[in-house]
């Protein structure tokens, strides 16, 4: 016995590819077609063997390094060693930050702050260093709201959105020029998406969409507090998971 | 995608906007080379290839997926090290006939998770095509729309093709006639 739709839908559906109706008439597949239920559950348990096993190879230390003294042509820190070359990567992400703004900057430009939307990109960077992406690591909303207790001078909304491809993974205290925020990571295929909370400010809305150094930034407001989202999933990704939560 | 010949030597603001925009994609370069090649030393050198290319061709990359840009020039660069050294393997990979049924075994339904090396041992006996879009798919999380810039094949034929891979690796999992991949089970 065969059904045609193991074979195609569903992999666009295992791999978040339909659209809503495609994916809502999949699910009403699955409940009647015994082989597609097992096929999925197979596809499943192939998915969760390849993600848990570590088969990710991370580029070796010193290559970026050789790489970046092969490439001809002005350097950004040659010959510069120690504190210094800090100093130079700064300002080279300085001048990065400004062309990308030129380049990528949306038009209505006195919508938001862009300082904050760059802190906020370069707080996300930091917390994919090891270690730093999680002080509270669950999927459970009731665990990780009640960890902010105590801890920042208001209780930021957390909400799962496992149901709509955007799992919650946790929430971590960050700062974002000089302030204390509210960090809750979800993820996204194999991407992480920091949202930033914090309460906002009559002088500073955050509102808008940008790109720095590769990651997408979104930002709104919303019952007294305001939002930034950092990722290197697409636009269109993080425009979702705005939309998920300015409806919770 | 690419022009005939590379532009002029960059100058210092477009370094930064290099090294700002494609060197965070570094690990990503290097994971595709490393499962494409084997091994790490050829890994290295084809990624470092790759970015001294990407640097060429940098003024021809205006905006958008600079990930999928990388890689695609990664992709390249494994392809020709390949072919080069006689490790190409011009599979028609629409060709299923000659891939056993999988069996439904209970090991079929029990691919233990974490299984490091038999996985790795399985994808490392796929052909290339289907090894890249498991790998592109599987640990990079690339979109579809992604994996066919990256792979140069129609939006429409990354779906059968994934199938196919996923279907091809479950049976070098689980089939008795791939010994190698049945070691430990």
């Amino acid at each position: 016995m065969s059904c045609e739709f193991a074979h195609t839908s569903l992999h666009a559906y295992l791999d978040g590819e339909l659209d809503a109706a495609g994916s809502a008439d999949f699910n009403q597949h699955l409940q009647t077609c015994s082989i597609c239920s097992a096929a999925l559950g197979k596809e499943e348990t192939l998915r969760r063997a390849l993600e848990e096993s570590r088969l990710y190879s991370r580029a070796p230390a010193g290559l970026k390094l050789r790489i970046q003294e092969s490439l001809p042509g002005p350097s950004a820190d040659k010959g510069v060693r120690g504190r210094w070359r800090w100093v130079v990567v700064v300002a080279a992400a300085l001048i990065a930050a400004t062309l990308s703004w030129r380049q990528f900057g949306p038009t209505d430009r006195q919508s938001y702050d862009r300082a904050a939307m760059f802190a906020a990109v370069d707080a996300h960077l930091r917390s994919l260093q090891p270690g730093h992406l999680l002080d509270v690591q669950s999927t459970d909303q009731h665990t990780v709201k009640p960890w902010f207790d105590g801890k920042l001078d208001f209780a930021p909304p957390v909400h799962d959105l496992a149901a709509n491809d955007f799992p919650l993974l946790g929430g971590r205290l960050d700062i974002i020029e000089g302030r204390t925020v509210a960090a809750l990571v979800y993820g996204r295929r194999k991407h992480f998406i920091s949202v930033f909370v914090e309460k906002s400010a009559p002088d500073a809305s955050w509102n808008g969409s940008g790109q720095r150094q590769g990651y997408q930034w979104t930002a709104w407001n919303k019952d007294g507090f305001r939002f930034c989202a950092v990722s290197d999933v697409s636009a269109a990704d993080l425009e979702d998971l705005k939309q998920l939560l300015m409806q919770h | 995608m690419l022009p005939d010949s590379p532009t002029n030597v960059l100058n210092q603001d477009d370094r930064s906007r290099f090294e700002a925009i494609v060197m965070p994609h570094l690990d990503a370069a290097y994971n595709l080379a490393r499962w494409l090649l084997g091994g790490r030393s050829e890994a290295e050198d084809a990624t470092q290839d790759a970015m001294l290319r990407a640097y060429k061709f940098f003024n021809s990359f205006h905006s958008g997926d600079a990930r999928a840009w990388l890689l695609q020039i990664v992709r390249n660069c494994c392809y020709t090290w390949l072919q080069k050294n006689r490790k190409w393997v011009d599979v028609d990979e629409l060709d299923d006939e000659s891939v056993p049924r999988e069996k439904d075994t209970p090991e079929t339904l029990a691919i233990r998770v974490s299984d490091r090396e038999r996985l790795t041992r399985a994808l490392e006996q796929l052909s290339p095509q289907f090894r890249e879009i498991l790998v592109l798919r599987e640990l990079e999380g690339c979109s579809y729309k992604e994996i066919a810039t990256i792979t140069s094949r129609p939006m429409g034929t990354i779906m059968s093709a994934l199938a196919r891979a996923r279907h091809q690796l479950r049976v070098l999992l689980t089939d008795p006639a791939h010994k190698e991949a049945r070691l430990e089970l």
